[in-house]
């Protein structure tokens, strides 16, 4: 079942808008509570209280500090499973515990086939895949495939958990794999693009660009508002001009 | 790459083993070798235990070890699914090999037949624990041609030292075998040299700016990781090895790992038995530290793309 | 849970519009499943809105099709692919509570997902006014906090010395009756001997209201040294302020303007509506130090000098008044632009409004060609001109002062440019887009309302430009007449709650400034008997001040003295350091609730921790007697305290959000909520609530027991949040009030109250009208409704103080007019800096010190956690385990500092050794850290070698709490001169590469104290394994 099914139609995944992602970690930390108890139960931790402490997460959020000076930016990134359309992190399990739905593309670490061998992990250019020390098998995004389809929450919560979670909006979810849907009308108006595009895995997920900036560096031109009105009386010391405006304003 | 002994033990200890068969099968095929029934349970002996012991020791940087038998399934895409098919594949004409050998007095066809499939089931097994490392687009020291190749060469290589102590022991070490066995090792070096050079300069194309797709604002640089402590990715992945430090290594490997060993052999036919012995003992011992030597580097040398997201520029 | 099963697929392909804006809408007709090769078919009945997934056919019935495109349709061959069954709709929870998160003070609503008695999973309730659904990184932590090992089990008694962390657990009933016996002492001798300091609080009425009960003056909680100096700047100009007060129209605003936030408490509204000025593409400058978090999004960043705001917004009101870009109409409506103001130097009077034999401020009527109450609807007031009063004394307008201010050159852009290293350009661009916004792009909603004097508009007008600051503004020592500048700068806009501005939330906005004044007059602070009021007001002048006789604090913070006279929030930060020093009196009793005072609250952490251990040579005991602290973790103050009352976790307890304190209403509506038992508690803990009105019976405080001296809430907290009135009809909980529950705001008691919360999601709302949402200073409508309310006393209008006579009474006293003056030593400082009108000056640490110290060292909140206690929580602390100082990479090389290097940050109080990083985006002369990664080992159930504890670093120990010696030896807090907000920012420092050898761990490292007795914390958590079906 490493063999990757033919072309799904459906290609379920994530859009992440850079230009409104402001790094507060609610999707990394909602996807560790939502998945530590769910389809990937648990998400160890180790040494949770000590010098070295270090757990499986399925979604992290880096920051970058980008370009140099007054045009420099922050930007705020959150990594997750893409769920690529051709990711070698499937073929290469040798167990089949790593595996893409045939039905909406999601790419999923079947836990109790996984023998720990974190090969795939090696075939992740993302970095998307993490090991559970503790548990012994293979962790990653599995696109909260325990809460889209769960009949037992709201429809309107069967969403993924750090969609759910996003405060500024920044994470959308849907199909990627429709032209039409809201998702990929997204990321064709704002330009999304994939990650490492040259390594050919074909990422489903998207990032949406940080939008240009509207400062100094990229060319502000002042509003012509703050020149003094030319009705008012142009002589005298500036605060007479201003008492003479103001008459004017109040005799109106 | 962070370097598991585990994996560095496994595969130059199995290589070692399946080398050994692949000689054995050709020795007994071409007679090479005295056919008598100790230098089969030597021989045969030795090479099972090496290929069995190194299976073992790569189950322990499993995490459910106790669920390897699940890896045969996937042959059909996965390198390392493969090469759990062909190591236990390999057992059966190996076993037939050395039963025949050890208590029969079958040398024809059938004897014949089961040393070239174990020999070549050997040389198979190993191809696709290189192929593991190669398929990888990730790690592009390891992807190259020559990988898997320098894999079964160095098998051959260390397998023929092994081959080498058996004849010394045996008999008499001639050029038939001690030639063909350090050109071996030459040809293993020259390619290992020639893979080493083309990691060296191979053009790093993935940049942090590829990776985030925020080079349109200038360099990338981290702020913040997304952890402070290093996560599993940087654990398994993010291992560097200093460049002198690396230098010294690659040194220690060559001349260890394959001109010792080379030396030792050629002079084997010219030395009395018990130096012979000696000697090819010695110039497997070299190998094997050589060898070693040679996969820490193979892993800690070799840097994986995700750590571009990390803080390296390039990979 | 993974059953081999056969792969199936929707024959036809269902309509691509299933995933359509993520809704799932099947639309499918037969199903093929493929058994070994040959296809049988399968019928399935389709129910639009649901999905289900191949795997659940097998389960045989008649199914939904998935949503998928099948291969099938695409006369595709079908493969013969196994995937494992994926159990996919596993119920996450047996039972889901409703309540209200405290990982934070922003209280959003949360759902907590119960399975099997445990907690599995918590996200934010959709129906909740504050966040609407969403949950931030801390509340979906909540998990880690709740089952966090440092939790306190039970009552703990100190038996090793002070700080050794040397514990024996006691039951309550012994906790309660030594802290009955320590306390009932005092209130017997002198209730002002205990202090009772409650810091991230959240039910400071109820605390508030004890510590009046047992008499002693000094109660506050965290707003001294958190950001007073936005509340009262707020208060004293226009009856509301930034921080919990108002909030930003989010919906029509088209100019954005961030001073100095990188959280906030409202950190999920600020969130969810920075994603929406997004979505609508207004422009968001922020104006901060540093671009990390909400400034890294913003479309400008101006990474402005720290604590130079002042001289920036003064150059944007000189470009917008020389451009005569102001709300002439709106200044004229609902300002004291026209009050004239007395002009007689050196006189009493000089500065104060001219009043007439009322009392009532005058204005000079154009028209009727007198002076008329400048209240008075009909007068058409004079704004420039210098007019003789009856009496003969000269007086001129607010507004001519304020043009003459601020039109001086003093306050060009230039001037502003080389304080604050804004370009000049920049600032005219800044002043000219927002008068763009405010006058081209007016907002006018068409919704009639009347103001206070009855006349109809039939639009609200709105100058959609909004402000909003906090602690980059408020923790500095000119903090206070900075945020005053930002205030004067919206009003003359006309930017104060109108459609796309600023907007109070109710209860505010209140009488500017509020009739409230502070109680702890000599007079007010009787043994055994209750303080003659409140404690914290808003003195209106020198008179409201709480003095001795001799004119010396009343207050053991010095908060209402001359110190600090308009301290509205008191001064947490200095209540230790004085209690030692018993500057200006020794106290008997230090009551600490919820602030961990022995670490990063505090100012000067070293010198403080000296303090708490100090002991008096002569008799051995220590300086600061008896300390009591209620704490639900084992914080660094704990091992300082003689007792530990430990409390309940936020999801164990009752808690009670308060319109009485800091409610969640927002601008259009009403809102308070409660906290409930969502779990029972493991531990032997109680609520400090339960616990605080246990303790007020047995001490027999008035308000907590009946004339026959039993309990008045036997029930504890929830029979308290029900019953307890502080005025007739006037409650906890404004929600469900009156016996039948009808009434709201004001009513009876209702005994069911708790329970109708809880039915109705922990939280009662109360929309505001259409007409009622904005202008509400001046809002007929709101007025009459906030006067029902109780919010204000009368519907009076609320006229803005751009002009501040308070502050010009207190100037007049430091000038030696009146009664009460102040002591010589503070004259100087009262006369300068009491300005009625707004102005910048360099902060007092800046001061001098600039060639030494070069750098600002200032934090920053980290999204992901709440000060020190995000660091027990297994996994924020993985986030950030450590901190690095950041500053701006030039700096870096210059000073020769790369990434990870090891410096000292040298500053006037000492030095900190930590690593380095270094940013782009980091004003040059700045350096700054996360606030409170840094811990001291041992405590939060860390270990010693944590990363917190040997490489995070904490930037307090620089911080001084009192300023160097001025003349005459005094010295002062290191605070705002007005109202006494630590002045945490100002922080000078210069950077020191340090030696090789030094280059591994932080420095100062305090030996790790591990409190006894405590469970030691786990090596490994699986948290959740337990919940794998
Ligand atoms: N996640 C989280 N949220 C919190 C808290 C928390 O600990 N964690 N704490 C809560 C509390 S108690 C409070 S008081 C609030 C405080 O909320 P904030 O006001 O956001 O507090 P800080 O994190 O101190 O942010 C101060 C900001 O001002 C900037 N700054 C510093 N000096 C200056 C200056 O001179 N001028 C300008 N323009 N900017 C300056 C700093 O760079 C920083 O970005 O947050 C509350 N919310
Ligand atoms: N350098 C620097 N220092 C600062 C600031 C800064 O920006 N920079 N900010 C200042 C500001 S604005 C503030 S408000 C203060 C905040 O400082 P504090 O008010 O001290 O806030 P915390 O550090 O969160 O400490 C709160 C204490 O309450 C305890 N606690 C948590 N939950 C509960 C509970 O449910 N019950 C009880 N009883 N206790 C509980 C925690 O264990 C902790 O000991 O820090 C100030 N200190
Ligand atoms: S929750 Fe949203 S805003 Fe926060 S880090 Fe994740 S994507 Fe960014
Ligand atoms: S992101 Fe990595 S783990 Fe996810 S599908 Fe792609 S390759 Fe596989
Ligand atoms: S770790 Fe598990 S999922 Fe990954 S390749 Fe190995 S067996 Fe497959
Ligand atoms: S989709 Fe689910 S599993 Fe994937 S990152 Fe988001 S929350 Fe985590
Ligand atoms: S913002 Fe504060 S209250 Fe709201 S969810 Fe986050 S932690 Fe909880
Ligand atoms: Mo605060």
């Amino acid at each position: 079942m490493t063999a990757l099914p033919p072309s799904t139609g459906v290609k379920l995944g994530l859009v992440i808008d850079l230009d409104t992602c402001v790094g507060c970690q609610a999707c990394a930390t909602s996807c560790k509570e939502w998945n530590t108890g769910g389809y990937s139960a648990p998400l160890s931790d180790q040494d949770p209280y000590g010098a070295d402490p270090h757990g499986a997460w399925l979604n992290r959020v880096h920051s970058y500090d980008v370009g140099e000076g007054p045009t420099s930016r922050t930007v705020h990134f959150p990594r997750s499973c893409l769920h690529c359309e051709t990711p070698a992190c499937v073929t290469v399990c040798p167990t089949g515990a790593s595996y893409k739905r045939a039905a909406d593309g999601i790419v999923l670490v079947d836990p109790d086939l996984c023998i720990g061998c974190k090969l795939c992990s090696w075939a992740c250019p993302y970095g998307a895949r993490e090991y559970d020390y503790a548990h012994g098998v293979m962790k990653k995004c599995t696109l909260c495939i325990d809460r889209i389809y769960n009949e037992t929450i709201e429809p309107a919560d069967r969403i993924p958990a750090c969609v759910r979670a996003c405060p500024t909006g920044a994470r959308h979810f849907g199909d990627l794999g429709d032209p039409e849907s809201s998702v990929s009308r997204l990321v064709a108006e704002r330009g999304g693009y994939d990650l490492l595009p040259e390594m050919g895995y074909r990422p489903v997920n998207k990032y949406l660009p940080p939008r240009p900036r509207r400062d100094a560096a990229a060319g502000a031109g002042a509003a012509d508002a703050a020149s003094p009105g030319a009705s008012a009386a142009s002589d005298g010391s500036l605060a007479e001009r201003l008492f003479a405006w103001v008459d004017q304003q109040l005799s109106r | 790459m962070h370097p598991a002994y585990s994996v560095i033990i496994f595969t130059t200890a199995s290589g070692a083993g399946y080398g050994l068969l692949a000689w054995l099968g050709a020795g007994a095929v071409l007679g090479l070798i005295p056919l008598s029934w100790p230098v089969g349970v030597v021989g045969i002996g030795l090479a099972l235990l090496l290929v069995t012991a190194g299976l073992a020791t790569s189950t322990l940087h499993l995490g459910r070890p106790e669920r390897a038998w699940r890896a045969f399934s996937q042959w059909r895409t996965s390198w390392l699914s493969r090469e759990g098919v062909l190591a236990v594949a390999t057992y059966v004409p190996a076993g037939l090999f050395g039963l025949l050998w050890v208590f029969t007095n079958e040398r024809g066809f059938i004897f014949g037949l089961v040393a070239v499939a174990a020999a070549g089931l050997a040389l198979a097994t190993v191809w696709t624990t290189g192929m593991i490392y190669a398929c990888l687009t990730t790690v592009r020291r390891w992807h190259h041609p020559a990988t898997a190749p320098i894999y079964v060469l160095l098998a051959l290589g260390s397998g023929g030292l092994l081959f080498h102590v058996l004849i010394a022991m045996a008999s008499v070490p001639t050029a038939m075998t001690v030639v063909p066995a350090a050109g071996l090792l030459a040809l293993g070096l020259l390619a290992k040299r020639h893979w080493w050079w083309a990691g060296d300069t191979a053009g790093r194309t993935h940049t942090a700016e590829s990776a985030t797709g925020l080079g349109r604002f200038g360099a990338v640089r981290p702020l913040d990781p997304p952890h402070t402590e290093p996560n599993f990715v940087m654990r398994e992945m993010g291992y560097r090895v200093g460049r002198r430090h690396a230098a010294r290594l690659r040194g220690i490997a060559q001349v260890l790992g394959f001109v010792v060993p080379a030396a030792a052999l050629l002079l084997l036919p010219v030395v009395s038995t018990w130096l012979a012995i000696a000697l090819a003992l010695l110039a497997a011992l070299a190998c094997a530290v050589g060898l070693l030597v040679e996969r820490w580097l193979f892993f800690a040398e070799a840097q994986h793309v995700v750590t571009i997201y990390y803080g390296a520029e390039r990979a | 849970m993974v059953k081999r099963s056969l792969r199936v697929y929707a024959r036809t392909p269902l309509s691509r519009k299933c995933w359509r804006s993520n809704k799932f809408a099947a639309k499918g007709r037969g199903i093929y499943i493929v058994r070994r090769g040959q296809r049988v078919r399968r019928k399935a009945v389709l129910a639009p809105g649901v999905l289900v997934s191949p795997e659940r056919l097998d389960y045989g019935a008649s199914e939904p099709a998935i949503c998928a495109q099948s291969p099938v349709a695409k006369g595709h061959p079908l493969p013969q692919i196994q995937e494992p069954t994926v159990a996919l709709s596993a119920s996450p929870a047996d039972e889901i509570k409703t309540t209200t998160c405290y990982m934070c003070a922003c209280r959003c609503g949360i759902r907590v997902f119960l399975k099997d008695g445990k907690v599995r999973y918590i996200e934010g309730n959709r129906d909740h006014p504050v966040n609407k659904g969403v949950i931030c990184g801390k509340g979906s932590a909540g998990i880690m906090q709740h089952y966090s090992p440092a939790r306190l089990t039970a009552p703990l008694l100190r038996v090793g010395p002070r700080g050794s962390g040397d514990f024996k657990e006691i039951s309550w009933d012994e906790a309660l009756t030594l802290a009955t016996q320590w306390m009932g002492d005092v209130r017997a001798k002198d209730p002002k001997r205990l202090a009772l300091f409650t810091g991230r609080d959240q039910s400071q009425s109820l605390t508030g209201w004890w510590a009046m009960q047992f008499g002693t003056p000094n109660f506050a909680a965290h707003g001294g040294f958190c950001s007073v100096n936005m509340a009262a700047a707020g208060m004293y100009t226009f009856g509301g302020s930034f921080w919990e007060f108002g909030d930003t129209d989010w919906d029509h605003t088209r100019y954005f303007i961030m001073f100095g936030v990188a959280e906030d408490h409202a950190s999920n509204p600020i969130k969810i509506a920075l994603g929406k000025l997004k979505k609508r593409g207004v422009k968001f400058v922020s104006v901060n130090p540093v671009r990390t978090g909400y400034n890294a999004i913003a479309d400008e960043w101006i990474g402005i000098k720290p604590g130079t705001d002042g001289a920036f917004v003064g150059a944007l009101i000189h470009e917008l008044l020389a451009a005569r870009q102001i709300d002439v109409d709106y200044l004229v409506r609902y300002t004291n632009v026209s009050w004239l103001v007395v002009d007689n130097p050196g006189g009493a009077d000089n500065g104060l409004f001219a009043r007439n034999d009322k009392g009532r401020p005058l204005a000079w009527c154009r028209t009727a060609k007198a002076f008329l109450d400048a209240e008075r609807a009909d007068v058409d007031p004079a704004l420039s001109g210098v007019f003789t009063l009856p009496d003969g004394r000269r007086a001129r307008p607010v507004f001519a002062l304020i043009a003459e201010r601020y039109l001086d050159e003093a306050w060009s852009p230039e001037r502003a440019a080389g304080i604050t290293g804004i370009p000049a350009a920049t600032i005219r661009r800044i002043a000219a887009e927002i008068a763009h916004a405010a006058f081209r792009e007016e907002v006018v909603l068409d919704v009639p309302w009347i103001d206070w004097a009855g006349r109809a508009h039939d639009t609200m007008i709105g100058r959609p430009v909004a402000m909003h600051a906090m602690r980059g503004i408020s923790a500095h020592a000119n903090g206070f007449q900075t945020c005053r500048l930002i205030h004067l700068l919206q009003i003359l806009i006309g930017a104060i709650d109108t459609p796309g501005s600023f907007r109070y939330k109710p209860p505010y906005p209140k009488m500017i400034p509020p009739r409230l004044k502070p109680h702890g007059k000599p007079g007010q602070i009787k043994a055994g008997e209750p303080l003659g009021g409140p404690h914290l007001g808003f003195p209106h002048g020198p008179e409201d001040l709480l003095l001795d006789p001799d004119g010396r604090p009343m207050r053991i913070d010095k908060a209402f003295s001359w110190d600090a006279p308009l301290a509205a929030h008191g001064l947490m930060h200095m209540v230790i350091t004085n209690a030692a020093l018993a500057d200006p009196y020794p106290i008997d009793v230090l009551f600490l609730y919820m602030a961990n005072m022995g670490w990063n609250s505090t100012m000067n952490t070293k010198g403080v921790i000296e303090h708490l251990t100090a002991k008096d040579p002569a008799t051995g005991a220590y300086k600061i007697p008896k300390i009591i602290y209620s704490d639900a973790y084992n914080s660094e103050m704990v091992a300082f305290a003689d007792l530990i009352l430990p409390d309940t976790t936020y999801l164990e307890r009752f808690d009670c959000i308060s319109m009485l304190d800091r409610p969640i209403s927002d601008a259009d509506r009403v809102a308070d909520a409660i906290r409930h038992p969502v779990v029972e508690p493991d531990r032997d803990v109680r609520g400090f609530q339960e616990v605080l009105i246990d303790l007020a019976g047995r001490l027999g405080l008035p308000g907590f027991t009946n004339e026959d001296g039993s309990p008045r809430y036997p029930g504890g907290y929830p029979d308290y949040i029900a019953n307890h009135e502080r005025l007739p009809g006037v409650g906890p909980l404004v929600g469900w009030r009156g016996a039948d529950g009808k009434d709201a705001h004001v009513g009876d008691p209702n005994p069911n109250q708790v329970d109708t919360y809880l039915e109705n999601g922990g939280f009662f709302v109360h929309e505001l009208a259409a007409n009622q949402r904005y202008y509400k200073f001046a809002n007929r409508h709101y007025l009459d409704f906030a006067t029902s309310a109780g919010y204000v006393t009368s519907g009076l209008r609320l006229t803005f103080q751009l002009y501040s006579e308070p502050l010009q009474r207190f100037r007049l006293a430091a000038q030696g007019h009146g009664t009460a003056l102040p002591p010589e030593s503070h004259r100087e400082r009262i006369a300068s800096h009491f300005d009625p009108l707004p102005f910048w000056h360099a902060p007092f640490e800046a001061t001098g010190t600039t060639g030494e110290y070069p750098l600002s060292a200032i934090t920053q909140r980290p999204m992901h956690m709440y000060h020190s206690w995000g660091s027990q929580n297994a996994w924020l602390r993985q986030i950030t385990a450590r901190n690095r100082l950041y500053m701006n990479r030039a700096k870096g090389r210059e000073l020769g500092v790369g990434d990870d290097d090891w410096v000292w940050i040298v500053g006037e109080l000492g030095r900190v050794r930590c690593q380095v990083r270094l940013m782009e985006g980091c004003n040059a002369d700045t350096v700054w850290t996360w606030n409170a990664i840094g811990k001291r080992g041992g405590a939060w159930g860390l270990a010693a070698e944590a990363p917190e504890a040997r490489q995070g670093f904490l930037l307090n120990h620089l911080i001084g709490e009192l300023l160097p010696a001025r003349e005459g030896g005094y010295r002062f807090s290191n605070s705002d001169p007005v109202t006494g907000q630590a002045a945490w920012y100002d922080l000078k420092v210069r950077i020191e590469r340090c030696l090789p050898h030094e280059a591994h761990a932080t420095s100062p490292l305090f030996e790790p104290v591990v409190p006894s007795p405590l469970p030691p914390s786990p090596a490994v958590s699986m948290f959740g394994a337990e919940f794998a079906n």
